[in-house]
């Protein structure tokens, strides 16, 4: 029997030839991170253990970046804590104001990410970085506070679940359309402790960012991973650093279906846009399916759906058009580079003509924290990956997941619709192709 | 280990929003973190808890993001034991590093109602319900005690 992909990763991390599901391994991570929220807390957790020393702080990643620019004086007194930190310990990555971007969208930009790699992270949307062939996975405060101090992380092997996507994608479905309805097939715990491996025709032809958006929402099925083969268009995107010791990823990746816990095929022929309603993220439906709900706010940024693909797709259906009277559109640009680029390609031009407001790079209104907050009864479509109570502001307000397309085409409309029923207009740079071909 | 406590009931996905609203994350004082426990799906629970209560909730309790502000905040309560039919992964491995002991039992939830006062042995894996009836969960290992009794993975380490 052989191993997943999962278990290769981890059993090369461990030193050992051979891993199974529930094996646990004690292993030294090659990069952990942690942000303006949980980072704090690990700080604390360091200073009352006599942490004295950080074992490796050139693997230590603080990302300051969920109420940044800070909203407050408790997020100030945040931030510094982290800038103090990585002062104080002379290696750790720090990422100031104009360089900070959102964490997930950052680390893999700046070339920190490589395929093989193992990664924690104290924020449960690290599993992003399974799109890129590394084992990736979130953790709590007090193991980063661990990782800080020794180095060292523990982990339980995950069984794995295969998905394979096959068929015909349609015009103007996603990579988050395909984890939606992934996620609405088997449910939000569909995965819980598991890894999830995506595979499949459709996703060898998906570009780099729709595999990040597909690995990102891998924890709104429960997964501990989520992760893709490595292929030449992740070697391509990698290259800005090359790896130490790269493994022979066709050999070591090839497995055998009896590796897997079990297979889920899906045919996406005929798959429609997807929308996550209220107010959990298997409540998936066709776009079309919300005709009569009138949304009040859309946001497009985040994570998941932030970055230079999501904001080209977008302004393919915003160009030319206005949002509609009485909706607010929020547009956020993952990182300053994606900021920058959006800016060069006139994507700028298009949102403000068409009423949309741009925000600096910030995790923001997707978690309730600030530019962007909803009202009670009110209603936003966001390109985000949680919609629970109370999750983007008042606890009667209510959150609908879809794609930046979909979230494009409900701005123009002000009800939820999907977006070929807006007339898309093509750009300069992009066709339709492009949009989501790396 | 022996907790007795009055039972707090909650249903299935229960996520670490309702927990823990992100709001109040600009502070990692467990304190305040308490006030504001379960807020918008239970409005007024954190003055309602008696100390040395018990969560019985139904599956993937503490789904979402990977904050141990919620098992901090839920700890800070007075909360004293978590048992339920499944927890999310991160909450689990969060509740356990920060000493709040938690246990899995799928019959539990079903056989109780909010109010009732049951008793769980964490080194037997007993716990008795009203009625008399007894159910039975995997016991804690020794380390895992060990990390409880310290109060947490960082006291239990600096311990060893």
């Amino acid at each position: 029997m052989g191993m997943t992909l999962t278990e290769k990763i981890l059993a090369r991390k461990a030193g050992v030839e051979v891993l199974k599901p529930g094996d646990f391994i004690e292993i030294e991570p090659d990069l952990g991170l942690a942000n303006d929220i949980t980072a704090p807390l690990a700080i604390t957790g360091f200073r009352k253990a006599g942490g004295k020393t950080v074992k490796y702080p050139e693997r230590v990643f603080l990302v300051p970046d969920h109420f940044t620019p800070n909203k407050d004086i408790l997020s100030a007194e945040q931030v510094k804590i982290l800038k103090s930190f990585a002062e104080e310990y002379p290696g750790i990555h720090f990422f100031d104001q104009g360089e900070v971007g959102v964490e997930h969208a950052l680390l893999p930009e700046i070339g920190a990410i490589q395929p093989g790699m193992v990664i924690i992270g104290a924020d449960s949307h690290t599993c992003t970085y399974g799109a890129l062939g590394a084992f990736a996975t979130g953790v709590g405060s007090t193991d980063f506070a661990g990782f800080l101090l020794t180095g060292k992380a523990w982990l339980k092997v995950p069984s794995s679940i295969r998905v394979v996507f096959k068929g015909d994608l349609q015009n103007w479905v996603t990579g988050k359309d395909l984890i939606l309805n992934l996620i609405g097939k088997i449910s939000v715990s569909g995965a819980r402790y598991k890894a999830l491996e995506f595979s499949g025709p459709v996703i060898d032809a998906l570009s780099i960012e729709g595999r990040l958006t597909m690995a990102n929402m891998a924890i709104e099925a429960g997964a501990k991973n989520g992760i893709f083969r490595v292929d030449q268009k992740v070697m391509d995107y990698c290259s800005v650093k090359a790896h130490q010791d790269q493994f022979n990823f066709d050999a070591d990746y090839k497995t055998e279906s009896e590796d897997y816990e079990r297979t889920v095929e899906i045919d996406v022929t005929g798959l429609r846009p997807q929308v996550a309603f209220p107010h959990l993220p298997e409540n998936v439906r066709n776009a079309e399916d919300g005709r009569q709900i009138k949304i009040d706010q859309v946001v497009i940024g985040s994570c998941t759906n932030g970055r230079i693909e999501d904001l080209r797709l977008a302004a393919e259906i915003l160009r030319g058009k206005r949002i509609a009277k009485g909706l607010r559109c929020i547009i956020i640009p993952a990182t300053p580079r994606i900021y920058t680029q959006a800016l060069n390609e006139g994507l700028f031009t298009v949102f403000l003509e068409a009423g949309a407001v741009i925000s600096p790079p910030t995790c923001g209104p997707c978690l309730g924290g600030h530019m962007g907050i909803l009202a009670s009864g009110e209603r936003c479509l966001s390109t985000t990956n949680r919609n629970f109570v109370g999750r983007m502001g008042h606890r009667e307000s209510e959150v609908y997941l879809a794609s930046p397309a979909t979230a494009a085409a409900t701005a123009v409309t002000g009800v939820i619709t999907s977006p070929e029923q807006v007339e898309a207009v093509p750009g300069n740079r992009i066709t339709k192709g492009d949009a989501r071909d790396y | 280990m022996i907790i007795k406590g009055k039972v707090y009931k909650f249903g299935n996905d229960i996520n670490t929003d309702e927990i823990i609203p992100a709001r109040y994350l600009n502070t990692s004082d467990p304190e305040i973190l308490a006030k504001h426990c379960m807020e918008d799906t239970r409005p007024g629970f954190a003055d309602l808890v008696e100390p040395g209560s018990i969560i019985a909730a139904g599956h993937n309790f503490g789904c979402g993001s990977s904050r141990e502000h919620a098992p901090l905040a839920i700890k800070h309560t007075g909360i004293a034991c978590i048992i339920a039919a499944s927890f999310a992964r991160i909450f689990f491995r969060n509740a356990i590093n920060i000493g709040l002991p938690i246990t899995e039992s799928a019959q539990l939830v079903d056989r109780i109602k909010e109010g009732d006062r049951i008793s769980i042995d964490l080194d037997s894996g007993k716990i008795d319900c009203p009625g008399g009836e007894v159910l039975s969960v995997p016991p804690f290992p020794e380390f895992m005690r060990a990390i409880i009794s310290r109060g947490g993975w960082l006291p239990y380490l600096k311990g060893l």
